[in-house]
């Protein structure tokens, strides 16, 4: 066993690399190292990191300690006990095989377990299965006043207060999951080329239930009829595959990413012009229709995984990636986004239906809507254009997806996320002298 | 918490009643501004400074009295501005004089204050307010340049000396704060209208304290080191600097 390692002071940053601050970095390998990492913060408080894939400043502490759960790696031979280090990417290769899935993947598998619990993840799947934390059945959270086991049953508050709760409430150590058998590591997919977001939405409200799997992607170039334009993918688990097939899934998850662009790609090397070239390409690509094609579970869930770095392509100054979702009956709300935003356009945007909420006092998901959109950071008057955003999905009860964040006021948090007052009290329960905190909670005020 | 785009929430801006450092302010109010603390010397113009900044909608602004010129108290005045404050993400160091350089040839001690407030003083600060964001693990310091410093002229070469002395010295004390979570920004103004530069006969390159703003809050996003402004200013000062000197010197008497 390698010792642990005095603090370092590193700068770490957010995945859309707008968002940089120096942090105290441990890496603990234990239970009680986590736990010794906390009571050796200083007056800057402590939060916990896992892979970095937060966007914005949610795994972020400047001049405090921030610790790394990378180490914290174990797993059980059941495959349902998680290090909160562990990737979704081992916990898959360990799981396929014995056939057997996570039933919620979010859009990369390179996140933890800790960081998929403390963002309440989604998948393409949330309009039928619901977040991440449907399937977490209990998990260990260091905090302050020492190890708590936290489940719905014997913890319910703090269990509401933890998933998607940003880790300001404590430190996950490790977490027991639920898994769903499959057959095979493939699904069964459905594509649809559609030419304005009327008809888009249309087609998804019709026919999503009849998909385990839905999320569209959107050409945000295209403007006036072809608004809103897209290619929408949907799926369900394959069944009885030929062993060949089979077989060639399993190992697909052991490979790690294949590419990865330098990190000398200057601001503003990937221009609009291009991406709007291969938005259209991209489209006129994709088939108009097709049915019931074999696609392995990385490339249908993880697409973007096979390039490592990918953030570096915006460039030394980085990118936000703005998600909101909005309430059935605010349909306005995504086409009026998708029509402002033509003027500095988004890069990639992907459209899904959400069901209910889960518990989560924080959690994201609401019924409705949801949007995401990449933008370079540099893009002339985005900052103003977001704001304006933020108000109309707040007006209409809508909320933006924390872990995404980057940007926001103080302001909306509040009308966001109802529940925050309950939650500041379960946090403050656990955690009474606010050791646990991060940039993101010092920019959104939340728990003041 | 300075935001994506570099928009901090609470600001020091020490020299902070003049029209640029106001400028700035009120381009950042609105975007998540919060809290400002305007240091400077006149009571008056910080509490016109501090009514122009709430009107642009921070509730939050507080005036601190501090002279830049005496350079042996400004880490005492950091020290104070940090206990009160608590933290600030952005510092702003706008004080200046422009100072006379033929009042200094006639009389060399006129010079003094001209070094003092543009050199001496600002690189104290920035010293001493770079140890605290350094303990706080981020932040940004912005010092107002100019495009003075990239060349001595006869008309102001007084003045040009000191803020290529403070321009060079940000430069270097950035390089020293690499990998800390602290930035410094340096902005280089063309000529701008202000009341520092009332009368005077106009540049080309001429500007104003809001186009300074827009480009000072267009370059934090971008995450430059050097912004210029206007920005073609980049490219015109690269002539500028390779000139040979008797073309230098004719550009000089045409613009007398």
């Amino acid at each position: 066993m390698q010792p642990e390692e005095a603090p370092a002071t590193v700068l770490l940053a957010g995945w859309g690399r707008a968002t940089r601050t120096a942090a105290d970095l441990v890496e603990p390998l234990t239970a009680s190292g986590v736990e010794a990492a906390i009571s050796d913060s200083g007056l800057r408080g402590v939060v916990a990191r896992g892979m970095g894939r937060s966007y914005g400043d949610a795994a972020l502490n400047a001049g405090g300690t921030v610790i790394s759960t990378l180490r914290l790696d174990s797993l059980s031979d059941g495959g349902v006990v998680a290090g909160a280090g562990v990737s979704l990417r081992r916990l898959l290769a360990h799981l396929i095989p014995r056939g057997t899935t996570l039933p919620v993947l979010p859009g990369t598998a390179e996140v933890s377990v800790g960081g998929a619990i403390a963002a309440d993840v989604h998948g393409k799947n949330h309009h039928v299965d619901g977040a991440f934390s449907e399937y977490v059945e209990s998990f260990r959270l260091a905090t302050p006043g020492g190890m708590i086991n936290v489940s719905r049953e014997r913890e319910p508050q703090l269990f509401n207060a933890t998933v998607g709760g940003m880790g300001l409430t404590g430190a996950i150590v490790d977490a027991t999951l639920k898994t769903e058998a499959i057959s095979s590591p493939f699904v069964s997919m459905d594509t649809d080329r559609v030419g304005d977001l009327e008809s888009l939405m249309t087609l998804m409200s019709e026919g999503d239930e009849r998909y385990k799997f839905s999320v569209a992607w959107i050409d945000c170039f295209a403007r006036a009829a072809s608004l809103g334009r897209g290619v929408l993918q949907r799926a369900n688990y394959a069944s009885e595959l030929p062993e060949a097939t089979l077989a060639r899934g399993e190992s697909q998850f052991e490979r790690g990413p294949r590419l990865a662009p330098p990190d000398l790609v200057p601001t503003g090397a990937l221009r609009p012009i291009a991406v709007s070239a291969f938005n259209e390409f991209r489209y006129r690509r994709s088939p108009s229709r097709e049915r019931e094609k074999l696609e392995a579970f990385p490339a249908f869930f993880h697409p973007l995984d096979v390039v490592a770095d990918w953030n570096r392509l915006y460039g030394r100054a980085g990118f936000v990636q703005y998600q909101f979702v909005v309430p059935y009956g605010a349909e306005d709300v995504v086409r009026r986004v998708l029509d402002e935003q033509v003027r500095s356009p988004s890069y990639l945007a992907v459209l899904k239906q959400m069901g209910p909420s889960s518990g989560g006092m924080l959690s994201f998901p609401i019924e409705g809507w949801t949007l995401a959109l990449d933008f370079p950071v540099a893009y002339e008057g985005l900052g103003e254009m977001l704001d304006r955003f933020d108000q109309w999905v707040a007006e209409v009860g809508g909320r933006v997806y924390l872990a995404k964040d980057s940007r926001m006021s103080s302001g909306l948090v509040e009308a966001m996320y109802p529940r925050l007052s309950e939650w500041r009290e379960v946090a403050g329960g656990v955690d009474p002298e606010g050791v646990f905190r991060s940039d993101l909670s010092r920019r959104l005020r939340i728990k003041e | 918490m300075e935001n994506a785009f570099g928009i901090p929430q609470s600001v020091l801006a020490i020299g902070g009643a003049s029209e640029i450092a106001v400028a700035v302010l009120k381009a950042m109010a609105g975007k998540g501004l919060e809290r400002v603390v305007l240091a400077g010397r006149s009571r008056e113009s910080l509490a016109s400074a501090e009514a122009q900044i709430r009107d642009s909608g921070v509730a939050d602004v507080e005036t601190m009295e501090w002279d830049v010129a005496d350079g042996r108290r400004q880490e005492s005045l950091v020290d104070a501005a940090f206990v009160a404050g608590g933290e600030f993400d952005l510092v702003l160091l706008s004080a200046g004089v422009l100072g006379s350089t033929s009042a200094a040839e006639a009389e060399p001690n006129e010079a003094i204050a001209v070094m003092e407030t543009n050199y001496v003083g600002p690189a104290v600060v920035s010293l001493a307010v770079s140890q605290r964001l350094k303990a706080q693990g981020h932040g940004v310091i912005v010092l107002l340049s100019s495009v003075a410093a990239v060349r001595p002229r006869r008309a102001n070469y007084v003045y040009g000396s000191s803020k290529a002395g403070i321009d060079f010295f940000c430069r270097g004390l950035a390089e020293s704060l690499a990998g800390t979570g602290v930035r410094i920004v340096v902005v280089r103004p063309g000529f701008v209208h202000t009341k520092m530069t009332a009368g005077m006969p106009e540049a080309p390159f001429s500007t104003t304290a809001d186009d300074v703003a827009r480009e000072v809050i267009r370059g934090l996003a971008r995450k430059d080191a050097v912004i210029w402004t206007p920005s073609i200013l980049r490219w015109v000062s690269l002539v500028m600097r390779h000139l040979p000197l008797w073309l230098w010197r004719k550009v000089q008497e045409r613009e007398s």
